[in-house]
């Protein structure tokens, strides 16, 4: 499985390994308990690098492939997806800078997020666009000529941003004239403590409750034109841009919850003893334990094929839906599976199975809903066949 | 400060899997190899000392091991260290320590050095006898066991407190010397992404026994002066009982502990 890996992503997968073990396992369940974001871990993936791993190195990225990041994403999962989830979201928030920023803009934004010093959000869905992006309606107010603007002045509410209220930096989508629909949405760079901005209501998750999430408040925040990312009405295509590397990204953490899963559940079955044998000796369980590997197998394979397509500079609307969609799906089926095998012990709080099925979830739903990547899936066969 | 790091790809501990062949010789290929851990805490303690004074400072690897060690050494290249020297051989399967330190001996003569540092031990043959060995043969001081490394180096001098069973000895010597490293000088460091990177163009080289000038006829398993006969895996430990609470609760509870069992 590993055998196309270059000597390099081994050994960014044997690091992110390492440290996924030794920095994010020993308090995760605790974290998850008491909904606490830990900043300092996220201050130690900025030194190891993780921040940066997969943008060029043009930008002060530290330029692995995407097929790398993968990799990294899968060693989180498997033992922290809030803090995974926590850290796509930040490299979501980087790469429409990287694609559409100026020099200029590269310069005084990505430094910082590089190195972790500064968190990322990526702000996007409203009360009333979820799914159907298009339909926000946080409006971005010309100040100054029409032809020549000075800035603009925001005023609506996101809500579900991961990373808020913890985040220094924020990818901002809202629209000139919701008339518009798609071709008024711009995209701006807003600095948490801009006057006019503020965090609303804390969101209360099921899982990944150590990644935080919340509202945010734009009343008449006021941001230079210095501060636009792309021009006017090009806020939509940059956000679709960055989504499908966001997508790629969640698959592989989903594929590291359902291998934890599996893992876990494999480990049990062996030391388990019932009816004067261990677990493992019945057959059906056995089955339970191939079907679950069956699964990781298969999301692993679409994921990667979906970033290697994304290295090749192939386009990856369906392979990235495929990917988020077959992933999340098979982080579900073993983690609940994970459950049923863990018994009691499973279904209890203690020991982190529970944990799996929780955040497994959350990601059939966030990063486009598994039924929204069927319709793009089903619009991308339609396109192939001309129709 | 020149230094030099021995490192030795040693079957993953973590796997679980080390086993000997059929020849009674560690079964390399069934296991991925790692840097050997104790190495590890070398290379972290050589990194620290050399970027104290990074003017003119260089980390070597140095390493006798099988043609497929580059890539294990790739982790050490990332974690910082500047080049490595990979001494390889088909003559040198089966070696013994006495043989390995020979080897190692002849590729440090080749270098310049201000010190050379080596893991105490290694996770797969856990002789500990490699690198007393080798200072032997280079007539080096040699100070083992170190908890602390301070070089003076315009003394020309390293100061090393040495583990002992009451606390540390302190020991000076000349430079250069070799020295063996703890666990107690510190947890060696993560490869950085960029340090990643950065070791794909660092330099490995490859050095023969010819390269060396040694004998093959005195070398390697063919002059072994050990052989392994059997392993045996140790029992399994029984449960162990972790005593939590204040240290009075504690220090209650463990006496209680080992009165039951007539130890005290």
């Amino acid at each position: 499985m590993s055998g196309d890996l270059t000597s390099e992503e081994r050994l960014l997968q044997a690091t992110a390994r390492e440290f996924a073990i030794r920095e994010l396992a020993p308090g995760a369940i605790e974290r998850d308990e008491s909904e606490r974001y830990d900043r300092s871990l996220f201050t130690k993936m900025g030194e190891l690098g993780l921040t940066a791993a997969p943008l060029p190195e043009s930008v002060g990225g530290a330029g692995f492939s995407y097929l790398g990041w993968t990799l990294v994403m899968e060693e989180l999962g498997a033992v922290d997806m809030a803090m995974a989830v926590s850290l796509s979201v930040h490299l979501l928030s980087q790469y429409p800078v990287v694609a559409w920023g100026t020099p200029e803009q590269q310069a005084r934004w990505l430094p910082a997020m590089l190195s972790g010093e500064a968190l990322g959000a990526f702000a996007l869905t409203e009360p009333h666009a979820g799914s159907d992006a298009a339909a926000i309606r946080t409006r971005a107010e010309r100040l100054g000529p029409a032809d020549a603007p000075e800035g603009y002045r925001l005023s609506g509410t996101k809500i579900w941003i991961s990373n808020a209220p913890e985040a220094e930096r924020y990818l901002v989508f809202a629209t000139l004239d919701p008339a518009l629909g798609s071709k008024g949405i711009t995209a701006f760079l807003v600095e948490k403590g801009t006057p006019g901005f503020r965090f609303g209501a804390h969101e209360r998750k099921m899982g990944i409750r150590a990644c935080p999430a919340a509202e945010l408040v734009f009343d008449g925040a006021e941001v230079p034109v210095a501060n636009r990312l792309g021009g006017e009405g090009e806020g939509y295509r940059i956000a679709l841009s960055a989504l499908g590397e966001g997508r790629i990204s969640i698959a592989a953490a989903c594929v590291g919850i359902a291998r934890a899963g599996l893992d876990a559940a494999a480990r049990y079955l062996t030391e388990r003893h019932a009816f004067g044998a261990p677990l493992v000796e019945q057959q059906g369980l056995r089955f339970m334990l191939a079907e679950m590997a069956r699964e990781v197998a298969a999301a692993r394979a679409v994921t990667r094929e979906a970033a290697r397509a994304k290295d090749r500079g192939e386009p990856i609307a369906e392979a990235s839906s495929i990917a988020k969609w077959t992933a999340s799906d098979a982080a579900m089926r073993v983690a609940t599976d994970a459950v049923q095998l863990f018994g009691g012990s499973g279904y209890s709080r203690e020991t982190g199975i529970e944990r799996l099925m929780r955040d497994a979830k959350g990601a059939q739903i966030y990063e486009g809903t598994n039924q929204i990547h069927r319709l793009i899936v089903a619009d991308e066969v339609l396109r192939s066949i001309g129709g | 400060m020149r230094i030099v790091v021995l490192v030795k790809p040693v079957p993953d501990p973590a796997s679980g899997g080390e086993r000997l062949g059929a020849n009674g010789r560690l079964d390399r290929a069934a296991v991925p190899a790692v840097v050997n851990g104790n190495d590890e805490y070398a290379l972290e303690a050589a990194l620290k000392l050399t970027a104290a004074a990074p003017e003119g400072s260089e980390v070597t690897l140095l390493s006798m091991a099988p043609a497929s060690a580059p890539e294990t050494l790739r982790k050490a290249l990332a974690m910082g260290a500047t080049r490595g020297v990979h001494v390889t051989d088909p003559a040198l399967a089966g070696s013994c320590a006495v043989s390995t330190a020979k080897v190692l001996a002849a590729a440090l003569k080749q270098l310049e050095f201000d010190l050379v540092l080596a893991g105490v031990d290694t996770s797969d043959g856990l002789g500990g006898t490699v690198p007393a060995a080798v200072a032997a043969y280079l007539g080096l001081p040699f100070l083992s066991y170190a908890a602390r490394i301070e070089p003076d180096e315009p003394a020309g001098t390293v100061r090393v407190r040495r583990i002992s069973p009451t606390g540390y000895d302190l020991l000076e010597a000349p430079m250069p010397a070799l020295i063996s490293c703890t666990q107690a000088l510190g947890e060696p460091r993560y490869p950085t992404l960029k340090g990643i990177m950065a070791a794909r163009s660092k330099e490995i080289a490859t050095r023969s026994l010819a390269d060396l000038e040694l004998d093959p006829s005195t070398v390697g398993g063919a002059v072994a002066t050990t052989q392994v006969l059997a392993t045996k895996v140790p029992p399994a430990r029984g449960a162990t009982e972790v005593v939590r609470g204040t240290p009075d609760e504690g220090a209650t509870r463990i006496v209680e502990f080992l009165a039951q069992r007539r130890i005290i």
